[in-house]
């Protein structure tokens, strides 16, 4: 596993999640879909979670959707995360395909974030090998990519 | 048709709960068996099967040979069980009254240790090399989802802004919880706490506050499970299994269904359908309260109160001792201990035992022990009865 500068975990791509982290290298958010039942889902798996099949594709998402829920972190936990690095906002994103997924948002004040709140992806690139989709409050007019 | 209906929790044994420096799950699951056993009279040497769960210290392999061979008992069926939560008591209860009604063994043990307070350091997050996928390693953990109160407070989040539930109505649990366990002399928390303590304690993760999050204790717990023909000899109201369900739908958090689809619901109707019984049968209910938001999310899905009326229900006082179906009579893993929610199967048991003293609800005949591990990820509920059927 590559190492954060300082600490935090990082993913560790493994088997049929590579293609996932690659994507967030080149600042694509590449979800899965089942060529035989049509569904999104996420996270990666070898097969369909709905109908087993192990036809897949990877789709380039639009990288907007709205926030499922968030949570303002105030306290710090574990061994790498201390006073300097709170508060921070942790959210699970629904995105438009239909999936969710667990997020930050950024630049957005903590008395700011709402569930619902259309949001965008970016893409922050923690280390030389590990990008890390994040989202922002998505900018009215400004086309998904 | 329930099938425990030969069967028979006899004994039940609880270490003290709190900071127990120097011990070792081991030793906290063979004491808590050694009360267990002295409960109900039966010999050690009498017991054939063991359900065990290691607590949250290390992965252990083969954990129940460890504490049978520490106890000194050959069992003839025996496993760890592990589901999380309060579930893990619930399924190691489980396989113990179904080990004894299929006739594979006649007294079984089931365990419970917890140990943090010694836990040792390990050298790394990843202890074990990361030989299976884990979704929350890779998909939550790099975001800053390092704890179980950010995922907690995402469901509390979620409620709030579908319900309109309040930080107020959760700390309405937290006050009702808290004066139970001021009548529960083992409880860790005993002093009473306002709502103003709730509003002013600080904020973990948005909106759970230190007072909506439950304790980290030592301690443990054992049941004694036998047949019932074999319960009538001995000295203590023997309990029976009158209903069980389970429900699983997730693992991590971002994969949870919506908040009304959370498998606590459909647990709760499989337990009430085997047991044939209705909310208006319970005298006592112990809902696993790893955070205030549980014990609201447990009300509105096992139908004490409607779908995001939780919040209501708790800042009305009907937890209570003294209103219908008093919830979380010892205090809960909020006030009384954590120990995986071993202990709020033994409180019911002592509550249909007669046992419980000045939190003792009246002549009760019917618990229930529901709640569930992870994030609502796997979900459980029993009914247990006094007497035999």
């Amino acid at each position: 596993m590559t190492e954060h500068p300082t600490g935090k975990p990082l993913p560790q791509p493994f088997n049929d999640s590579k293609t996932y982290w690659q994507g967030c290298q080149r600042h694509e958010l590449l979800i899965p879909r089942c060529l035989n039942c049509g569904k999104y889902f996420f996270y990666p798996r070898q097969f369909c979670p709905t109908c087993m099949s192990p036809s897949l594709e990877w789709v380039k998402s639009g990288g907007l959707g709205r926030v499922y829920s968030f949570s303002v972190v105030y306290t710090p936990f574990g061994d790498a995360y201390g006073p300097e690095d709170v508060p921070y906002i942790v959210a699970i994103i629904e995105l438009k395909e239909g999936v969710r997924l667990m997020s930050n948002i950024v630049d957005c004040r903590p008395e700011e974030v709402r569930v619902d709140m259309p949001v965008e992806v970016v893409f922050d690139d923690v280390t030389s090998e590990v990008t890390l989709p994040k989202f922002r409050p998505a900018t009215p007019g400004r086309p998904g990519r | 048709m329930n099938p425990f209906s030969k069967v028979a929790i006899v004994g039940i044994g609880e270490t003290k709960v709190g900071k127990i420096p120097g011990t070792s799950v081991t030793q906290l699951q063979a004491e808590a068996t050694r009360l267990a056993l002295e409960d109900c009279g039966i010999a050690k040497d009498e017991v054939d099967g063991v359900f065990s769960f290691a607590g949250y210290s290390r992965p252990a392999t083969l954990y129940s040979a460890q504490v049978s061979e520490y106890l000194g008992v050959k069992p003839v069926i025996n496993a760890q069980i592990e589901a999380g939560g309060v579930v893990t008591a619930l399924m190691a209860l489980f396989n113990a009254a179904s080990a004894v009604a299929s006739g594979l063994c006649h007294v079984a043990l089931c365990t419970f240790a917890e140990n943090p307070t010694s836990r040792q350091k390990s050298g790394g997050r990843h202890e074990v090399p990361m030989a299976y996928q884990r979704g929350a390693e890779e998909f939550e953990e790099p975001f800053g989802a390092v704890s179980m109160p950010i995922c907690y407070a995402l469901i509390a989040q979620r409620h709030m802004h579908e319900y309109g539930t309040t930080s107020q109505q959760l700390g309405a649990v937290a006050v009702s919880t808290r004066k139970h366990a001021c009548l529960n002399p083992t409880a860790v928390m005993r002093t009473t706490i306002t709502l103003e303590d709730h509003q002013s304690s600080r904020m973990i993760a948005s909106p759970l506050r230190l007072l909506d999050c439950c304790l980290t204790t030592d301690g443990g717990t054992a049941l004694i499970i036998t047949s019932a023909d074999r319960a009538k000899d001995l000295r203590r109201i023997p309990i029976s299994i009158l209903g069980f369900g389970m429900q699983t739908t997730h693992r991590i958090v971002m994969q949870a269904p919506d908040i009304r689809d959370l498998g606590i619901k459909e647990a709760g109707q499989r337990a009430f359908a085997m047991a044939g019984l209705t909310l208006a049968d319970v005298d006592v209910a112990e809902i696993y309260d790893a955070f205030t938001i549980c014990t609201i999310i447990g009300l509105e899905s096992l139908g004490f109160c409607g779908e995001g009326e939780g919040g209501a229900y708790a800042a009305e006082g009907r937890l209570e001792l003294g209103n219908k179906t008093p919830v979380n009579t010892h205090g809960g893993l909020l006030s009384h201990a954590h120990c995986g929610g071993s202990f709020h199967i033994t409180e019911a048991i002592k509550q249909l035992r007669g046992e419980c003293g000045p939190r003792q609800v009246k002549d009760a005949k019917v618990a229930l022990v529901a709640g569930h591990g992870g994030v609502f990820s796997t979900c459980g509920a029993m009914f247990l009865g006094r007497g035999l059927p």
